[in-house]
């Protein structure tokens, strides 16, 4: 009975650490042999790059050059693909392509932002290295595996036929000739099987952190992408405030401005026809009053759109909770954020959840929707699924647009994901500190 | 009526006393913050407070939370809170137990005297005022739903004036019909809702708002 249970403990190990280990090492041999083949391409392409280099005071590299960097970075970004698969992110370095002039002038200027381009030339480097070492470190495990095979196949019989031809066949350190010899190479081979299977992964891997330090982004071209996407969102920033204060200003000239205008005119009325006509004093007072109320409201409105005064008041989580109460839909909320966030961002998130929830109502076609938040490694992460019928753009519609670009501007970033047929999900991610609650005095 | 008033801006502190002066109320204490508006609210036990939302010294929602703290510690104190913007959220809260004598309003209302008066002195005898700013908010909200839309055009007219506190007799006034009309209505309503007919005013606005809310508080 013990022997029966043992068994099927044996097979669970089997099941739960043998066979991913099996995997990961055959997935990371095929990777190796497509490394090794990528190496001999990266020979060509250097030999092909340098020489289109070297001959553009020829004018025949200018033709060249921009025909093969596209070839180049190609393979680079394979290489990348691959480390991605090892578990190593390599971000891609390249300056992004300025827009260039239709003929001869622009293949010049094609061939000078490649050659300004730092990235091109650690390109050019990792070509130059990793035609040795994308071809070791490539080919180690399949060689790994080849060789346990072998010795397996040799060791069961075959070492007979070849012994039968005359010949002395090495395994190893031990020629396999008799029976026992081919017993310890069997063990030998064994062993390699068991090398293949720990290292394969790891010799993959090591390649994939060659190339991040070749691939990756220099710091020169870190910085550079970090200012370009700076002065972007800045110049964002900016127009957005920009528009926001318009607007603001003509709705107070409009409204509220107007509106107080109207009722001093009428108080002003009522104040003539006092004495000598009362009852058309009075009617006069009542439309001012009238007229109050409904600049109140609009001014209402308008404080609205600049920061909800529920959120000023709550907070983040029941500011959501409170559009979601006046949502025409069931909205869901679970949350769980432990304190109030700084008030751009909580005003950013917001406005982003309260855009989401229209666009659901409005277009989704759904009936309900579940709105999560929670603060989780200094970042807030806010998603909005809806049951409807997907098929939303983020590039089309100009309010997920403008939410996207909103979160830029906090490094933050927004994601949607919405097939056609539904669900959609819309996921939301702001970098930003969380403060201790603003607790009331009670 | 003794009143304790709660509200940060002199101007609008100073206009409300007036207000309510000239129609006989005492002002027993008008305070510009949360923690003297608590004090004066447990210490005092006024007939009935008037009370600002947002309040010093945080400027959050100060006053709904002293008023909620001070029902807490003192069920049923009579307390009207007053708001430049109504929230469904903050209703649900004021309403959450369920014990009458609570107000939620727009501050516009103060404009008209009358009528706010006639709420606070409902307030006052555990009665409830919402604004109708709050029930058409509600009513929007579960238009969609069953049973509400079986309701007539008209039904949903006294339905409103019903949560927003009024009695009969004043449903009555407002719609230009006989009390007996709306008794009609109300029971059909009632019967449409499914909620117990209630002969007290206070329990079947807090039956309607309970309703609305989706809360379904058992107020009997």
């Amino acid at each position: 009975m013990n022997g029966v249970l043992e068994d099927m403990d044996a097979i669970a190990i089997a099941n739960a650490h043998i066979r991913p280990a099996l995997s990961r090492a055959l997935q990371a041999t095929g990777r190796g042999v497509v490394l090794a083949a990528a190496a001999v391409l990266s020979l060509a392409l250097l030999v092909a790059t340098t020489l289109a280099t070297a001959f553009i005071l020829l004018g025949v590299g200018v033709l060249l050059l921009p025909l093969l960097t596209p070839l180049v970075r190609r393979l680079t970004g394979l290489c990348r693909e691959l480390a991605a698969h090892s578990g190593v992110a390599i971000a891609t370095p390249y300056l992004p392509e300025r827009p260039s002039e239709p003929g001869a002038v622009g293949w010049v200027q094609r061939c000078r932002s490649i050659l300004t381009d730092p990235a091109s030339w650690r390109d050019l480097l990792f070509l130059l290295l990793n035609v040795f070492v994308g071809f070791v470190l490539g080919l180690l495990p399949a060689t790994l595996l080849v060789y346990a095979v072998e010795g397996l196949v040799l060791s069961s019989g075959f070492w007979m036929l070849i012994r039968e031809s005359g010949v002395d066949f090495w395994y190893g350190f031990t020629p396999m000739n008799t029976w026992p010899r081919a017993a310890l190479g069997a063990l030998v081979s064994l062993a390699v099987f068991g090398i293949w299977v720990v290292a394969a992964p790891g010799v993959v891997a090591g390649h994939a952190h060659f190339a991040k330090a070749l691939l990756g982004p220099g710091e020169r071209a870190l910085i550079a992408s970090r200012m370009r996407h700076l002065s972007e969102t800045r110049s964002d920033v900016i127009n957005i405030q920009a528009s926001e204060l318009r607007r603001i200003e003509r709705d107070l000239h409009d409204g509220a401005q107007a509106r107080l205008v109207a009722i001093g005119m009428k108080l002003g009325a009522a104040t003539r026809q006092l004495r000598t006509n009362p009852d058309v004093a009075e009617t006069l007072l009542v439309d001012a009053r009238n007229a109050t109320a409904n600049a109140l409201e609009e001014l209402r409105c308008l404080i609205r759109g600049i920061h909800p005064p529920v959120l000023a008041e709550r907070g983040l989580e029941d500011a959501v909770r409170a559009i979601a109460l006046e949502s025409p839909i069931d909205v869901d909320i679970t949350a769980d954020v432990p304190g109030r966030l700084a008030a751009p961002a909580e005003s950013a998130v917001y406005f982003a959840i309260s855009e989401l929830l229209t666009n659901v109502v409005k277009h989704a076609n759904a009936d309900r929707a579940s709105i999560d938040l929670r603060h989780e490694d200094d970042a807030l992460r806010a998603v909005v699924i809806d049951n409807g019928q997907g098929g939303a753009d983020a590039s089309v519609g100009t309010g997920l647009r403008g939410i996207e670009r909103r979160c830029a501007t906090f490094d933050g970033t927004f994601v949607l994901n919405s097939p056609e047929g539904g669900p959609t999900v819309a996921i939301l991610e702001l970098p930003c500190a969380l403060y201790s609650p603003r607790t009331s005095s009670f | 009526m003794r009143v304790v008033l709660a509200e940060d801006l002199f101007l609008l502190r100073q206009g409300l006393v007036q207000l309510l002066e000239s129609y006989d109320f005492e002002i027993v204490a008008a305070v510009d913050n949360g923690p003297a508006l608590l004090d004066a609210l447990v210490t005092l036990s006024p007939e009935v407070a008037v009370v600002d939302v947002r309040l010093p010294p945080t400027f959050t929602d100060e006053g709904l939370q002293a008023a909620l703290e001070a029902r807490r510690r003192c069920p049923g104190l009579p307390i009207l809170v007053l708001s430049q913007h109504v929230e469904q959220l903050y209703a649900k809260e004021l309403l959450a137990d369920a014990s009458g004598g609570i107000g939620y309003l727009l501050k516009d209302r103060v404009l008209n005297s009358d009528q706010f008066v006639d709420d606070i002195r409902r307030v006052a005898d555990g009665g409830t005022a919402m604004d109708p700013q709050v029930i058409s908010q509600l009513l929007a909200g579960r238009s969609r739903r069953e049973p509400l839309s079986m309701l007539t055009p008209r039904e949903r007219e006294v339905l409103k004036l019903m949560a927003e506190g009024c009695s009969n007799t004043a449903i009555a006034q407002r719609l230009i019909v006989s009390q007996g009309a709306v008794a009609k209505y109300t029971t059909s309503i009632f019967g449409k809702l499914d909620l117990a007919p209630a002969d007290d005013s206070n329990r079947r606005v807090l039956a309607v708002l309970a309703y609305l809310n989706g809360t379904r508080v058992d107020v009997s």
